[in-house]
């Protein structure tokens, strides 16, 4: 079956098979492979992307339900050469070790700054719940989000 | 049941025809016609698991997710209708469900991850029928009622009544869950606790209260429990022992030895019979400490 759909902006059409996730449509039809592929049940939270704006899990979506609607991965946040403040916030802290869980952490808090533009480190940790890091660098992850909310000043 | 480890969960290796209804009255036309061989699909986030480990291969998907007309919280005279398409996602931003149902609230809240609330929605969760479904004892201790649609039109069933098994329901194939009706209990104190491994596993156990009091007698009370029986279950033997008591520690220790005694859990991975069993009266303990709580800064505020 044929769907359409908008991926970062641009329109998409995409011939798939029913029981095809978004995910393997994102990495495998599309070249999207930003988005990471770690336990495909819900419990990791890397193949996070928005739909229609929010968070959701590209491992649990199938491609077909994705028709009409809207997508954004890690490759829609930057403009051209410039970073998004919460990509610069992660390079900056530190927060990327191998990088695996950082699509996914990014787009999570991505949304979370989107609901939520000055959360507390407990509404950060709460938020990011969903997304584990396998080399567990999570103390740099929450600065990393909370220096992109501007609540850690930037350090020169 | 299944090996996690010796499934490839990066496909749903399950060939299926895709059907996406506009309307409530296609998608149950669609399960009619396709009896017994379709499953309707949410947020896929307990069906689309299921189906990487071929716990379920259906032949037919009938996608809900284009029906609109499943989607709403509606606060009227006697309660709130939740439709069955409703993601927990919205339910948990309901300032009015936090304030009127908190029991319904907390459950809600602590299901997953933001993503999966994002996905999951209320009659998900009921029809997957686990007897870890969170929003199941807080649904039951406030009285509510599934409504169910089909081609001999609607009935409704207490959420009480609504599970038949791990995974089995009062559903019959060509029916669907429309909506949840909760009547209101503003009066009552009522609270929802859960135990778990780590914050994003499902309940170790979990329990649900609601009561009412009049100074400190427990005038009436309901009492639901999760992850310890093949389905959600009320103690009546416990809610019974418990009307017309004053509150104490140790009436609640009572209780607590009714419930830890008529709930049936086994050992699995998760926790071992005997702790939940143990466990199980602190936490009657707790949730009525609460409920008691809540009830008098209720009546007082
Ligand atoms: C990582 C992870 C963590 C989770 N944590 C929790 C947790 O803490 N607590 C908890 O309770 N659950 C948890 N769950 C389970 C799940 O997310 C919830 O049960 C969720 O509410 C299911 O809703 P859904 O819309 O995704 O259902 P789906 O997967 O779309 O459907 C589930 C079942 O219900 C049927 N169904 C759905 N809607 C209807 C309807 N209207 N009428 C008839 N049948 C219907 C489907 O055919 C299917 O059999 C978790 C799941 C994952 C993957
Ligand atoms: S790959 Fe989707 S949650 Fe782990
Ligand atoms: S940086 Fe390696 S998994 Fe998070």
């Amino acid at each position: 079956m044929e769907i359409e759909f908008t991926l970062n902006g641009v329109r998409k059409r995409v011939q798939v098979e029913p029981n095809e996730l978004l995910l393997n449509v994102l990495r495998e039809k599309l070249y999207m492979t930003g988005t990471k592929y770690g336990c495909g049940i819900g419990e990791c939270g890397a193949c996070t992307v928005l739909l229609d704006g929010e968070p959701v899990l590209s491992c649990l979506v199938l491609a077909a339900d994705v028709d009409g609607r809207e997508v954004t991965t890690i490759e829609g946040l930057a403009r051209g050469e410039e970073l998004d403040e919460v990509q610069k916030a992660f390079v900056e802290e530190g927060a990327v070790q191998c990088g695996f869980c950082t699509p996914g952490f990014i787009i999570t808090a991505k949304s979370l700054l989107m609901e939520n533009p000055n959360p507390s480190e407990e509404e950060v940790r709460e938020y990011i719940k969903g997304n584990l890091c396998r080399c567990t660098g999570y103390m740099n992850i929450v600065k990393a989000i909370l220096r992109a909310a501007g609540v850690i000043p930037q350090t020169p | 049941m299944y090996d996690i480890n010796k499934v490839n969960t990066h496909i749903v290796p399950v060939r299926f025809t895709y059907h996406s209804p506009k309307t409530l009255e296609e998608a149950l036309e669609l399960l009619s016609r396709y009896r017994g061989e379709a499953r309707v699909l949410m947020g896929g986030t307990d069906l689309l698991v299921k189906m990487k480990m071929r716990a379920l291969e259906p032949s037919h998907i009938i996608s809900l997710r284009k029906v609109r007309e499943l989607d709403y919280i509606e606060f009227d005279d006697q309660g709130v209708r939740i439709g069955a398409g409703t993601r927990l996602r919205t339910i948990e931003k309901s300032e009015e469900i936090r304030e009127r149902f908190p029991a319904l609230w907390e459950a809600v809240r602590v299901i997953g991850s933001v993503q999966i609330r994002n996905m999951g929605t209320l009659g998900g969760n009921l029809c997957n029928a686990s007897p870890a479904a969170d929003t199941a004892p807080p649904l039951i201790v406030y009285g509510a009622e599934a409504v169910i649609v089909g081609p001999r039109g609607e009935r409704r069933v207490r959420v009480e009544e609504f599970f038949k098994g791990p995974g089995e329901t009062v559903l019959e194939p060509d029916e669907l869950l429309r909506e949840v009706f909760i009547p209101y209990v503003d009066d009552a104190g009522s609270v929802f606790l859960r135990l778990t491994r780590t914050s994003m596993d499902i309940a170790k156990i979990s329990i649900a209260v609601a009561a009412w009091f009049r100074d400190a007698e427990i005038t009436d009370c309901r009492i639901a429990l999760g992850a310890v029986a093949p389905t959600p279950i009320r103690i009546p033997r416990a809610e019974e022992f418990l009307r017309g008591r004053r509150i104490s520690m140790e009436t609640l220790d009572q209780a607590g030895r009714i419930v830890s005694e008529d709930i049936k859990p086994i050992t699995d991975a998760r926790s071992t019979a005997w702790y939940r069993r143990a466990v199980a009266r602190v936490l009657t303990r707790d949730a009525f400490t609460i409920a008691w709580h809540r009830f008098e800064s209720r009546r007082a505020g």
